[in-house]
C-alpha cells in the first residue's frame, strides 16, 4: 500500500464479511438440513406414497432447473473473476447471464406448479386433505421445500441486480468487491441446496 | 491489511468444473432411472455430495481460503451429519 497515506484510513475488513456471510450461510444449510431431515424421516415411514408421488414431477423439466442453476453458478464465479481482473464489461455480462438464468429457472417453476395446480394439488386446496397421509406429506414438503428455495432465488436475484448496478457505477470495482463476492457466495448457496433437492425430489422413486 | 488479497480462480478452471458437474448431473439421471432399489438412493446421495464438494471447493473458493473457514464449513457438515444419524437411530429402536 504505497499510497496509504495520500488519503485516509477506510474502516473497512473484507475478510470479516466474508467469514460474517459464510456464518449466515451455515444458517441457511441448517434451515434447509432441517427440512431435509423432515423429508427423510417421512419419506422412510411413507415409502409407496413418495414413491408414487414423485413420478408425479417431470424430471425433464427438473433436469433443465438442475442444468440453468450450475451454469449460473458459474456465470457468477467468473463474474468475480472478471471483476477481480478488473474487466468490468465481462462482469456486467456474467451477472446478466446469471440474472437471465434465474429467470428461466423461476419460468419452468411457474409451469411446473401451474401444472400441479391444475390437478388440484397446492397448499390449502380441497383435493389436499382428502389425500392419504404419505401423498399429503409428500406434496407439503415438495412445495415447502421448492417454494422456499425459489424465495432464496428471488432474493438472490434482488442481491445480483443490486450487484449490477453497483459495478456499473463503480462502486463495486478491481479494489473493492465484497458485495459481489458475497452475492456470488449467496447464489452459489442456492445452487447448492438445489443439488440436493433435486436428485431427492425428483429422481429417487 | 486483509483486504482483497484473495487467489483469483481462473475462467478455464471455472468451466471445467461446470463440465464435471454436467457430466455427474447426467450420471445422476441415468443411474437413477434403473431400478436398483435402496442402492439408487445410495447413488444419488454420493453424486450429489461430490458435486456440493465441487460447488464449495471451487466456485465458493475454500480451496484457497483460511484453514479456519475451511474448518467451520467442514464441522457444520459434520454436525448436519451427526443430527441425521441421531435421529435415525432415535425412529429405528423407538
Amino acid at each position: 500500500m504505497s499510497e496509504k497515506h495520500s488519503h485516509v484510513e477506510e474502516h473497512r475488513d473484507d475478510e470479516a464479511s466474508k467469514l460474517g456471510m459464510w456464518l449466515f450461510i451455515f444458517t441457511e444449510l441448517l434451515l434447509f438440513g432441517g427440512l431435509f431431515l423432515v423429508y427423510s424421516i417421512f419419506r422412510s415411514e411413507y415409502h409407496e406414497a413418495f414413491h408414487k408421488s414423485s413420478l408425479e414431477l417431470s424430471v425433464t423439466i427438473g433436469a433443465i432447473n438442475t442444468i440453468a442453476l450450475l451454469f449460473s453458478s458459474m456465470t457468477i464465479a467468473m463474474a468475480l473473476t472478471a471483476m477481480q481482473k478488473n474487466n468490468k464489461k465481462l462482469a456486467l455480462l456474467m451477472i446478466g447471464i446469471t440474472l437471465f438464468m434465474a429467470v428461466i429457472f423461476l419460468i419452468n417453476k411457474y409451469f411446473e406448479w401451474g401444472h400441479k395446480f391444475e390437478m388440484g394439488l397446492y397448499p390449502g386446496s380441497p383435493l389436499m386433505p382428502l389425500l392419504d397421509r404419505g401423498y399429503l406429506l409428500y406434496f407439503s414438503l415438495y412445495f415447502f421445500m421448492t417454494g422456499l428455495h425459489a424465495l432464496h432465488i428471488i432474493i438472490g436475484m434482488i442481491l445480483l441486480f443490486i450487484c449490477l448496478f453497483k459495478v456499473k457505477n463503480g462502486t463495486i470495482n478491481n479494489k473493492r468487491y465484497s458485495l459481489l463476492e458475497n452475492g456470488a457466495l449467496y447464489w452459489h448457496l442456492v445452487d447448492l441446496i438445489w443439488i440436493f433437492l433435486f436428485p431427492l425430489m425428483y429422481l429417487i422413486s | 491489511m486483509a483486504n482483497n488479497v484473495s487467489h483469483i480462480t481462473e475462467y478455464r478452471v471455472l468451466g471445467k468444473v461446470l463440465l464435471v458437474l454436467m457430466l455427474m448431473t447426467f450420471l445422476t439421471i441415468t443411474v437413477t432411472s434403473f431400478d436398483l432399489g435402496a442402492f439408487s438412493v445410495t447413488i444419488a446421495l454420493l453424486i450429489a455430495g461430490f458435486k456440493a464438494f465441487m460447488v464449495l471447493t471451487y466456485f465458493m473458493h475454500l480451496k484457497h481460503e483460511s484453514l479456519l473457514l475451511r474448518i467451520l464449513v467442514g464441522s457444520v457438515f459434520v454436525l448436519f451429519a451427526l443430527i441425521i444419524l441421531i435421529t435415525f437411530i432415535d425412529y429405528a429402536y423407538r
